[in-house]
């Protein structure tokens, strides 16, 4: 029995997203980005919105996204996504625009522009990668760093007194007015991925239905950063961020 | 008739946008040149010609808003001063790498750090030699009248268009503020959906209908083909140092002492003429339009007559640099210029070319 016998339109339960590309993906065994990629383009496509989505790449380990998803693409400097989305949105406003960002990039160095974007309501989706560590640059300390939680600048862990508290920020953004909706989702278990997907599929369309903001969290893996097997990772993260980072919808108007 | 009328500098940048098709404005406060969001947001364009306004939270946001545009093939501009567009060297590097257009204006202050709101040219190397990470050039054209200022909105998006680089419009404090007589010239439309489609389609991401995905992006890790791509924004710059240097001459023809001024400087430098002329001297004014491309080929051409050149400007002695290559040594050249917001006088011009004309015999 060869593949072409299996494979059939009439028992083919699952395919890859015409959206997503061939192209090999860069990320470590266990990084949680491959799977948040795939949800989105699934999402894009199930959508119907591949010819007039517009994503916005981070500075981070998921720079190279815009190798993945067959869509059009820029790449923005560390922390500008929601600037440099709102630039678009703003003069393209039948577009669907979304910004992909992580811990350093939206909650530390981009702080300025994720808040203000949120603010003034902008009609775009922000997906906001939650590992609690720089991934690409080494596994330094990151905003969202837990208490005790060591990395590379934080080798003793991470202390209060030194490194100050980790950034829950989406309970900050639900505070604003200008965001529809806010959610955390994960991606650890194959239920969590299906509803982050559907959490996705929601953001982009209010977004689109121009009810402001819509701020999509993900709490997410980084095996290589955390020095952990994938499997560990994944439970890891379960015992020690979802406590502190509790999934759920924090906001939908 | 021409519709004429009686503006500042900032305004005459704002009624220049809207006329000559601008798409979107992304400002922030700050003085010498916050009349140019003010006057927008009064004109409400976006209810006549549909261009965005917007106030931004920072001038990072600004520039970063401009790079969005710029994506999608929209004529972007923003405006400020000193301070504020050292903050957009980062987003000015990255329009630069991934080859963007867009205008943005300084009205510069003087400085370093806070420095002060009044005029000076003291911008001219971070506006010229790059102003960011990297090897890159913004095309640079300084006005020196308000009548300018209007007209160099529509020029600086022309050329940016034409080869997918950022413009600046370098003015000082003086032009940025001071009113004169504008005509203001026909207004062009926006471009339509199909024109855009022509123009831009190869790059601008404006969804992927019927065609490839396009991205815009300036990161590369093989350094083969990151050197290939530095070659080829190289290329670009000598082809705009070839055929965009603009410039214009004063009473050059008999001159055996010239002064090199661009923006305020060369509107004092006109009056320092007249009075070295009145006074017998053979003096000229040479004034640099695009300070990136400098005209170096037409002021070594002109200085094979000269016994010196006096480079005025409000600053320590930034531009007199490029006047040095220009002429390799082969004459005299003296700097004279004022700092810290201080203007110098059409008097002391004069004086400072007599003393250089005394050192020449």
């Amino acid at each position: 029995m060869n593949i072409e016998e299996i494979v059939k339109p009439e028992n083919l339960a699952y395919a890859k997203s015409k959206t997503l590309t061939d192209a090999p993906m860069h990320y470590c065994p266990g990084c949680s980005h491959g799977t948040v990629h795939k949800i989105l383009a699934e999402a894009i496509e199930e959508l119907g919105i591949q010819d007039k989505a517009v994503g916005i790449a981070p500075v981070g380990c998921a720079v190279m996204l815009y190798s993945y998803l067959d869509i059009d693409w820029v790449e923005a400097a560390h922390g500008r996504a929601p600037a440099v989305a709102t630039g678009i949105k703003r003069t393209n406003p039948h577009l669907h625009v979304f910004a992909y960002q992580g811990d350093g990039d939206l909650a530390a160095i981009g702080t300025a522009e994720i808040i203000h974007a949120c603010n003034r309501g902008e009609n775009i989706t922000v997906i906001f990668i939650n590992n609690a560590i720089y991934g690409m640059t080494g596994g330094q300390m990151a905003p969202t760093t837990l208490l005790g939680m060591k990395t590379a600048t934080t080798p003793q862990g991470r202390q209060a007194n030194l490194n100050g508290y980790p950034f829950k920020v989406s309970e900050l953004m639900a505070q604003l007015p200008g965001v529809s909706y806010v959610t955390r989702q994960a991606v650890h278990t194959p239920g969590a991925v299906r509803q982050a997907k559907r959490a996705l599929k929601k953001a982009v369309e209010k977004a689109y239905a121009q009810k402001g903001t819509s701020f999509v969290e993900v709490v997410a893996t980084c095996s290589s950063g955390w020095k952990l097997s994938p499997t560990e990772a994944n439970r890891w993260m379960a015992e020690n961020m979802l406590p502190f980072y509790p999934l759920g919808d924090l906001k939908d108007n | 008739m021409p519709d004429l009328r009686l503006m500042k500098g900032n305004e005459a940048i704002a009624a220049a946008a809207i006329r000559c098709g601008c798409d979107a404005y992304f400002g922030y406060p700050i003085t010498p040149q916050s009349e140019v969001m003010e006057t927008l947001m009064d004109m409400r364009p976006w209810e006549t010609t549909g261009m965005v306004v917007l106030q931004a939270e920072s001038e990072i946001a600004s520039i970063n808003m401009v790079y969005g545009a710029a994506s999608a093939g929209k004529r972007a501009m923003t405006s400020s001063s000193s301070p504020g567009v050292s903050l957009m060297a980062e987003g000015l590097s990255y329009l630069a790498g991934a080859e963007l257009p867009c205008l943005v204006v300084n009205v510069s202050r003087g400085g370093p750090g806070l420095g002060t709101i009044q005029p000076s040219q003291a911008d001219y190397f971070m506006a010229t030699k790059g102003g960011g990470h990297g090897d890159f050039h913004l095309i640079v054209l300084a006005p020196a009248s308000v009548q300018e200022m209007y007209d160099f909105v529509p020029l600086a998006f022309d050329l940016a268009f034409t080869y997918r680089n950022p413009a600046m419009i370098l003015a000082d404090g003086v032009i940025g503020q001071m009113m004169e007589k504008v005509e203001l010239r026909p207004p062009r439309p926006r471009p339509t959906d199909e024109e855009m489609q022509k123009s831009v389609g190869s790059w601008a991401v404006t969804g992927k209908r019927n065609r490839r995905r396009n991205i815009i992006t300036s990161v590369e890790l093989d350094p083969a083909v990151h050197e290939k791509f530095n070659q080829k924004l190289q290329a670009k710059y000598a082809e705009i140092q070839e055929k965009e240097a603009r410039y214009e001459e004063l009473l050059c023809s008999d001159a055996q002492y010239l002064i090199v001024a661009y923006g305020i400087s060369a509107r004092i430098g006109q009056k320092a003429v007249e009075l070295l002329r009145s006074e017998g001297v053979k003096a000229g004014l040479f004034r640099p339009i695009t300070l990136y491309p400098f005209p170096a080929k037409s002021l070594a051409a002109r200085a094979r007559q000269l016994k010196g050149i006096l480079c005025v400007e409000l600053s320590a002695g930034q531009m007199v640099e490029d006047v040095r290559l220009s002429v390799e040594s082969a004459l005299p050249v003296a700097h004279f210029g004022r700092n810290g917001g201080i203007i110098h006088s059409p008097n002391e011009v004069a004086e400072a070319m007599k003393k250089l004309k005394t050192n020449c015999e």
